[in-house]
């Protein structure tokens, strides 16, 4: 089943003129309603009334995180405040986080490229999900849960964690979909196994995995050990969350619903169009959101993109997998991870910046391991365990607040952080995925 | 009389404490006493050694993490219940001893104890109180 | 004062107008419970075999109660009214062990609950112009997505935050000026003892209103959280097993909660007797949904004390008032608005090897919020090892505790016989929280 059947097969020429359309009407809303987009636009020399069609998009500026980050946090809304029914928040760089706020249109956007997702996926109305993605803030949960709403799925809204529980609904309602980070879903199987449940007995058709990258060989191994099939699902909060592309039951590529998230795969380097089928960076125009449209931004996600018709009937373009990042961002358990946010918590905490590293492990259970390695300096060493241990336990506290995941802080002595030319090398993943 | 005692920083590493009392030692230092307390990931050496001052430089210099605290030597009669009349007088008198640990030798016939209080003053004032000698500094480096 | 309403012909139905809603709705919920195994029997056995052998709101009186018991022993379909596939959302309250009380939505459930979140939010006097910040749990708690689509229905913007994590908490108000929050009463406080840490000054942030529920607290409480932050604060009441929070919420006069009475029959009763008590006496509250037919719950004994006001509310709401609650049946302990059974931290700890057979609960406050301490003997061979083979058992005993009771207790570890023990049957909860 195909959720919008006309869009999502349309022939080119009319996707074309549907998002010729959308942007006719997308820069000049913005335009008006947005005086920082207004300044960028002009410093740009664009024309607004000048738009007329999508391809006119190379002519406007990139949008990156610094810009959400400098004008945090209402700077780059085009709706008024009274109009935004619902607001998150994910990582920032440093102090601010970055923030998306929903407008009802907003919202039922949401739940119908969601809906798009879920059936893209496999889904079918009736079907029972288990929503273990985190509810709140951060759009995983809530993302879902309003696709499936708008499908007709039956939700059960476990959110993250609490496994033993998780595990326990499993049996009692038998969901035959399941939403949740691959890593999790991993770990899940590996304690199912442990209390004596086998994980590929009964119910499962479909999980839909996301908000983390992860490969072929971890998507064999968690088919395997539920015995459904493995989905990937891609996002991000700037754009919407959840609900960007979704690869259908050909695994062969991610589809993206560029009706409304406009596709580019540029060279990073020169900011010039990628030739087509070569690795660049992901760059999307959200062509009908209205509380946070943002033009051509930098998701800093390294894909590559094909354009023929995929056996499924979609028409719309495909991405790879995740191949990787031109930041240094890390995701860990979902969230991502920059290690400025972690720096920034070691220099409110000790004043001056002590040397740190993070180092990131997926031990035999599956999970993401951070370990923040901080080096122990004079001024701040005492003779007594129960200061190192406030201290430490300080810092993996004020590390958590700002991180949303759980750390574990391991103080060591001076020099022993492995430096490259005098920087200390920040960060260490551990992870085969 | 306070004696200094000092803390080092270690991490649970194979050879972390040799590296320690190798550097000492071939500096001729000489530890007197020493105890560690350990947590999962990391421990803290305490020691009481004769040149404290030279100790400390030498282990900063040499990238350990090295710090002075106050601390107070205490003579005990070396016989059953020597350490238990001497710990009671601490009780009744709401003395709070933070942790103590033993001398590598003893001092003519009585053993050496290290204590740390939570307040040394009062500390010594119920020992001298109750005539307990206490070990001065010059004695620790002569030792 | 402006009265402000969502739906202001229920909110102010006559008496007559109202209790005839309430007969057609009860005898429609006695149908629905039919349906079910557990109610079928039940019903039965006092001569109810279909909706018409209800004739009056009296009839209530002849049906037996229903206890938390029931509905994890009629797990999982037992009080289910319809087919599963029109179920369309399950949450979860704690069970008094390990496992959960389960609840079921249908699509309208769903609505009518949301409905009934929206006229409590309107009552408080907030609307679409304010700025929500949703503090409590999302997930299979009721409270935190129930008041998320209440708020989005009135077309508030909502910030679904959840609970915890204090410092972000702090920032997002400074930073998105919200106006009203949804929290526990001591976590409010917790918070304004960060406000000067965090560096917040007077006129940073723009709260005036907080929807406070989840865990009893005193009028002395409210007005200390009111003369702090120089706000407004409304008691919420509801439980997941009456779909949520919104059974009954303050009105903007804060002189106690209407129980939107055209969606819940409620009673007070002498918790010995079983019998009716008169309004303005404390009892226990007794519960009928009347708007929920994929799970029909009727009498269903709260355990929470409390009365209703017989006279009416200057607001002009016929629907009557519920006093704050004052006190349990059980020894169930709220914990920052988290509902504990001792017999689910006792479950967990006796499965523990290391762990000898005396343990200890106590409760008191750290500043503003409430702190759990399990205390529990192990065996003294144990001592004996590394202190860091311990500190893992301490950690181990604590996680444990939190995948059941999902808040994480302090866990000290004690050598055998240390704990007092009480003769007969031990004391095993110690609560020493100031009753005000």
């Amino acid at each position: 089943m195909i959720w919008k059947e006309d869009i999502e097969c349309m022939d080119s020429t009319g996707l074309k003129a549907l998002q010729s359309d959308y942007l006719k009407k997308l820069i000049p809303y913005i335009y008006h309603n947005c005086p920082v987009y207004r300044q960028k636009l002009d410093a740009a020399g664009v024309n607004p009334d000048r738009i007329k069609s999508i391809d006119d998009i190379k002519r406007l500026p990139f949008t990156t995180k610094e810009d959400m980050r400098d004008h945090y946090p209402y700077g780059l809304f085009s709706a008024p405040q009274d109009r935004i029914n619902e607001i998150h928040v994910s990582s920032g760089t440093t102090g601010n986080p970055t923030l998306v706020g929903y407008t009802k249109d907003d919202l039922k956007l949401w739940g119908d490229v969601m809906a798009r997702v879920l059936c893209c996926a496999g889904a079918e109305p009736g079907d029972t999900i288990q929503i273990a993605y985190g509810y709140g803030l951060f759009t995983g949960g809530l993302g879902f849960h309003y696709g499936a709403l708008e499908m007709g799925l039956r939700i059960i809204p476990t959110s993250a964690g609490q496994t033993a529980r998780q595990l326990k609904i499993m049996q009692d309602f038998q969901p035959r979909i399941l939403g949740c980070t691959p890593s999790y879903a991993l770990y899940m199987a590996e304690e199912a196994k442990e209390m004596g449940i086998d994980p590929t007995q009964g119910h499962w058709k479909i999980g839909v995995f996301g908000a983390e990258p992860w490969s072929e060989s971890m998507r064999r191994e968690i088919e395997a050990a539920w015995n459904m099939l493995a989905t990937d699902v891609y996002g991000l909060s700037e754009i919407i969350g959840p609900g960007v592309a979704q690869e259908c039951r050909h695994k062969d590529g991610l589809h993206v619903f560029s009706d409304v998230f406009f596709p580019e795969i540029i060279d990073p380097q020169t900011d010039e169009e990628a030739p087509e089928g070569q690795d660049g960076e992901l760059v999307i125009t959200t062509l009908t959101k209205q509380g946070i449209p943002l033009i051509r931004y930098r998701t800093r996600d390294i894909v590559s993109a094909r354009y023929e018709k995929c056996r499924c009937g979609r028409t719309s373009p495909r991405i790879s997998k995740i191949k990787g990042r031109t930041d240094d961002m890390i995701v860990v358990r979902g969230i991502n991870v920059f290690p400025s946010q972690i720096e920034h918590v070691l220099v409110g905490i000790e004043g001056t910046q002590p040397q740190y590293q993070i180092v990131v492990d997926r031990k035999a259970h599956h999970l993401d391991e951070v370990e923040v390695l901080v080096e122990v300096e004079q001024r701040f060493f005492s003779d007594e365990i129960r200061h190192l241990n406030d201290l430490r336990e300080r810092i993996r506290k004020e590390i958590q607040n700002v991180l949303s995941v759980g750390v574990k802080v391991t103080l060591v002595e001076p020099k022993t952080i492995e430096r490259s030319v005098g920087k200390a090398k920040r960060i260490v993943d551990k992870r085969t995925l | 009389m306070k004696i200094t005692q000092i803390s080092v920083f270690l991490e649970n590493r194979k050879g972390r404490l040799y590296d320690v009392c190798s550097l000492l030692g071939a500096n001729h230092v000489n530890i007197r006493a020493l105890t560690i307390a350990e947590t999962e990931s990391f421990g803290v050496l305490r020691i009481v050694v004769d040149k404290c001052d030279a100790a400390v430089k030498l282990l900063r210099d040499n990238g350990f993490v090295a710090n002075f605290t106050d601390v107070v030597a205490v003579e005990v009669p070396d016989t059953p219940g020597g350490l238990a009349t001497v710990l009671k007088i601490f009780a009744d008198n709401d003395v709070n001893v933070e942790y103590m640990y033993g001398f590598v030798e003893k001092h003519s016939d009585k053993a050496l104890l290290v204590f740390r209080f939570e307040d040394t003053d009062t500390a010594q004032q119920v020992l001298a109180r109750h005539s307990i000698s206490i070990v001065t500094r010059q004695e620790i480096e002569g030792l | 004062m402006d009265v402000p309403f969502w739906n202001k012909q229920v909110e102010t139905l006559d008496r007559a107008s109202l209790q005839a809603i309430q007969l057609e709705r009860f005898r429609e919920m006695v149908a629905w419970a039919l349906k079910t195994p557990f109610y079928g029997k039940k019903l039965a056995s006092v001569g109810i075999a279909s909706p018409d052998d209800v004739k009056s709101l009296r009839d209530l009186g002849r049906i037996p109660f229903t206890v938390k018991d029931d509905l994890r022993r009629g797990f999982p379909r037992g009080l289910l009214a319809v087919e599963m596939s029109e179920v369309v959302r399950i949450h979860s309250s704690s069970g008094t062990t390990g496992i959960p009380t389960v609840i079921y939505f249908a699509r309208d459930d769903l609505d009518r609950w949301t409905d009934l979140l929206a006229r409590s939010i309107t009552a408080t006097g907030a609307s679409a112009r304010d700025i929500f910040q949703n503090m409590m749990t999302y997930g299979l708690f009721t409270g935190g997505l129930g008041l998320h689509y209440g708020a989005e229905r009135v077309g508030m913007t909502v910030i679904p935050i959840g609970g915890g994590n204090t410092k972000r908490q702090i920032q997002t108000m400074k930073d998105f000026q919200t106006t009203v929050l949804h929290v526990t009463p001591s976590y409010l406080l917790h918070i304004h003892s960060q406000f000067e840490s965090e560096g917040v000054r007077p006129g940073d942030l723009a709260l005036t209103r907080a929807f406070i529920g989840a865990e009893p607290h005193s009028e002395n409480t409210r007005r200390k959280i009111e003369d702090l932050l120089g706000i407004q604060a409304f008691n919420s009441y509801g439980l997941s097993e009456l779909n949520g929070p919104g059974v009954a919420f303050e009105c903007v006069h804060r002189k106690d909660m209407h129980v939107w009475e055209d969606a819940y029959l409620i009673e007070i009763i002498d918790p010995k007797t079983g019998q009716n008590v008169e309004d303005g006496q404390e009892g226990e509250v007794v519960l009928t949904n009347l708007i929920r037919r994929a799970m029909p719950i009727l009498r269903y004994r709260t355990r929470d004390l409390a009365f209703l006001h017989p006279e009416p509310c200057e607001c002009g709401r016929t629907h009557r008032r519920l006093s704050r609650i004052l006190g349990r049946t059980d020894d169930m302990l709220i914990i920052n608005g988290v509902n504990v059974f001792p017999s689910q931290i006792e479950e967990k700890i006796m499965k523990v090897p290391e762990v000898a057979t005396n343990y200890l609960i106590h409760v008191d406050k750290k500043g503003a919020l409430d702190r759990l301490t399990v205390k529990v003997e192990i065996y003294p061979k144990l001592f004996l090892g590394e202190a860091a083979r311990l500190e893992a058992l301490r950690t181990r005993i604590r996680e444990e505790l939190r995948s059941s009771i999902v808040i994480s207790p302090n866990v000290e570890l004690h050598e055998p016989g240390s704990l007092p023990v009480s003769e007969g049957k031990a004391k095993r909860v110690i609560d020493e929280r100031p009753k005000d």
